[in-house]
């Protein structure tokens, strides 16, 4: 397929693969942020094409999988009532809460439904008025703007049965917090393609300088990956830390300047809370004062619900990239897709979910570390 | 051997989320499979059961009979390349075939509900006509049940078939060899992006149809020739891959296909990148594998390729040994990965 093929082909691959062994000289960690990146790279065994001194571990960018069991348990309370339809992007419907997941409220009588955009879920608002229409607002930068809009178009139309259980996070804070932790490991990132589309890569820049790391910014296919992961070993080869742009075909350097001024008409920066990493300053989206009345925990009444994670899910040193997923104790034993401890095991975008779905062997017992990968 | 069925026997967890149907227990992945394993084969097992084919094959005063049944419970009841009517006649037609069956007869239970227009019924029924006459079989005995407005879902057609076996061969998952090959009658993906696209109102360029047609023509040609069929087996929900697990599953065999030899229509591939799907685990209801020696694959594609419903067939891979269970494929770029069957249905990401 034209547009897709030639990044999947196998001769470029191969010689991008050979630039990367050509160049590198001694061992080096990259992380790519991005769950879509994380499944490419699986799916496609872009690690086994890489020489040994290269790691790649995978980041926390995977919008289901961050979204802490909170507010999935508030969105099962809201889901359950009968006077709500709740709609949501298809991937969260499966990620476990404390009581369940969405599925099993569908099951008991929930209205839950499946939509391709928050604008959908608008037009639902409008064709039910006795209803009320509640949109589950996850997700980094990608999906801000779409669900922006539709807390924007409905004000606009003065719809007073919409509301958004908002989770929006923030992929910079997130590479902070992780270049923070004393345990890190990762010298280089590729930064996520899609999210850079929305917000450009200006705000790397301070990163990259601060923390002396190389950032690229990285497509999804398998030859954006190896052509990132040779622009990051260069830099690191050659001392350098620079912010670099490898998905030049989506990605300019201010982004898309149209979503970025919606995103700041509708939401403003916030502390949230991640699965696994816990809060973080500052590192994610809330509705303005303008816009809070289409806040969906304040008008259930729920915004001091609280709720703890599973403390066997190690999703936390996962997405930091401390541990790789077959290093936990549960992985493919107490964890699987079909009974999941955390989000990581079901999300599309998990990387626990990429290994159990594309690497497990069975001949291989899944490897059981030592108690200490309990987070 | 470190098999996954055996962990979930230990697994400590309360499994609330099991007490109750969810509509995974019916999207053709793990979730059906533990409903299966946990509870129907538990408790009717018996041999022709426990073959775990597309139907059971029958030895009855001295006829060799297939025996299946379907329930079609689809949305919407019209889509592109068929209907319900369509599906009703040609899955169970098809089931029949992959038993290397001639269809003969079929049964047709209709569960309506009260108000559903009737020109909507006869449309249904007129399709069912038109398939089964083209299929050659005769709808010989029937059921209608009405439930109330609310109960159901305007219509719910169950089928069940009766085919005559008149070959020495043993179809079945458990003949499947080590180093047999393995055809695939054409595309994949098509009914489940047509359904796909008509339920949610998403338009794409060109119009998606379903693969939807009746299977025993080929099989029938392929029987005729000689060709040395061990298993065959319609990929319906849960696609070309949960097709191929299960054979693996329960021939205790590996089946390791090429990404690359897989034919994917470019519209049905776009679709997929937009949406986020894998085209392997989507739906067909025209589509099977054919489990065939290495000898007869020239001979089975050059008789597939004769047919209009298995033009574009293809071999795919092979059966091999070890790791045994499970379904490889190497992709484009040249590393092998596995196939591992879904829980439930597909869901579109989120970006």
């Amino acid at each position: 397929m034209k547009y897709v093929d030639e990044y999947r082909d196998a001769a470029a691959a191969q010689e991008y693969a050979a630039a990367i062994v050509r160049t590198v000289t001694r061992p080096w960690t990259i992380m790519e942020i991005c769950g879509g990146q994380t499944h490419t790279i699986v799916k496609y065994g872009i690690d086994e094409l890489l020489p040994k001194a290269v790691t790649l571990v995978h980041g926390p960018g995977c919008p289901v999988c961050v979204t802490p069991v909170e507010l999935i348990d508030k969105a099962w309370q809201i889901a359950a009532r009968p006077d709500v339809i709740f709609c949501s992007f298809g991937d969260m419907l499966r990620v476990p809460g404390t009581t369940g997941d969405l599925f099993s409220v569908k099951a008991r009588g929930g209205d839950v439904r499946i939509v391709y955009s928050p604008v959908d879920a608008v037009e639902i608002a409008k064709q039910n008025p006795a209803k009320q229409v509640v949109f589950f607002a996850v997700g980094f930068e990608t999906t801000a703007p779409a669900n922006a809009m539709s807390v924007y178009r409905a004000k606009q139309i003065g719809l007073k049965n919409y509301s958004v259980l908002v989770s929006h996070v923030l992929v910079p804070p997130a590479m902070e917090a992780i270049l923070n932790s004393p345990t890190n490991q990762v010298q280089g990132f590729l930064a996520a393609g899609h999210v850079c589309t929305v917000m450009g890569y200006v705000e790397y820049y301070p990163i990259a300088a601060k923390y002396r790391v190389p950032i690229v910014v990285t497509g999804f296919e398998p030859l954006d990956l190896l052509h990132g992961i040779y622009m990051c070993v260069s830099q690191l080869e050659q001392g350098r830390a620079e912010v670099e742009n490898q998905y030049a075909r989506s990605v300019r350097r201010e982004g898309n300047t149209t979503a970025q001024d919606l995103m700041a008409k509708v939401f403003c920066v916030v502390d949230r809370k991640w699965r696994g990493l816990g809060g973080i300053p500052q590192s994610g989206l809330g509705l303005t004062a303008q816009y809070a009345e289409f806040d969906a925990e304040a008008r259930f009444g729920l915004s001091a619900y609280t709720a703890e994670e599973d403390a066997e899910c190690i999703s936390g040193l996962i997405m930091q990239g401390v541990r790789k997923p077959e290093e936990c104790s549960a992985y493919g034993t107490r964890c699987t897709p079909d009974h999941p401890l955390g989000a990581p095991m079901v999300s599309s975008e998990g990387a626990c979910a990429a290994y159990y779905r594309y690497r497990r062997l069975r001949t291989h017992a899944p490897v059981v570390a030592g108690g200490s990968s309990r987070g | 051997m470190a098999d996954l069925k055996d962990f979930r026997l230990e697994c400590p967890l309360p499994l609330n989320d099991n007490e109750r149907v969810q509509l995974a227990h019916g999207g053709g992945g793990r979730r059906m499979h533990e409903l299966l394993e946990n509870l129907l084969l538990p408790s009717f097992g018996n041999d022709m059961l426990l073959e775990r084919h597309d139907g059971a094959t029958l030895n009855i005063a001295g006829a060799k009979l297939a025996f299946t049944t379907d329930s079609y419970v689809v949305r919407p009841l019209f889509f592109p390349g068929g209907d319900i009517g369509t599906l009703a006649i040609n899955g169970t037609v098809n089931d029949l075939a992959m038993c290397g069956a001639r269809p003969l007869y079929l049964s047709s239970a209709f569960i309506l509900e009260e108000g559903m227009p009737m020109e909507t019924l006869r449309r249904v029924v007129e399709s069912m006509r038109v398939s089964a006459r083209a299929a050659k079989v005769q709808l010989v005995t029937g059921d209608t049940k009405v439930v109330d407005k609310g109960k159901g879902d305007e219509i719910f057609i169950n089928t069940a078939g009766i085919g005559v076996v008149a070959h020495g061969l043993t179809i079945s998952p458990r003949s499947v060899r080590s180093g047999d090959a393995i055809l695939l009658s054409g595309d994949v993906g098509r009914h489940g992006i047509a359904i796909m696209a008509t339920r949610e109102g998403l338009s794409f360029e060109s119009a998606i149809e379903s693969d939807c047609a009746p299977l025993w023509e080929p099989v029938a040609a392929l029987l005729a020739a000689g060709v040395e069929i061990h298993c065959l087996r319609d990929l319906t929900r849960g696609g070309l891959s949960s097709g191929l697990i299960e054979i693996a599953e329960t021939a205790g065999l590996r089946m390791a296909i090429e990404e690359s030899l897989v034919p994917v229509r470019e519209e049905v591939m776009g679709a997929c990148e937009i949406l986020g799907l894998e085209p392997l685990y989507l739906a067909n209801e025209g589509r099977f594998l054919a489990f065939v020696p290495q000898r007869d694959v020239e001979r089975g594609l050059e008789i597939l390729r004769r047919f209009d419903v298995s033009r574009g067939a293809a071999c795919i891979g092979e059966v091999r040994v070890h790791p045994a269970g499970l379904v490889t494929m190497k992709s484009r770029l040249g590393t092998e990965r596995i196939l591992d069957m879904l829980s439930g249905e597909q869901l579109p990401r989120i970006c």
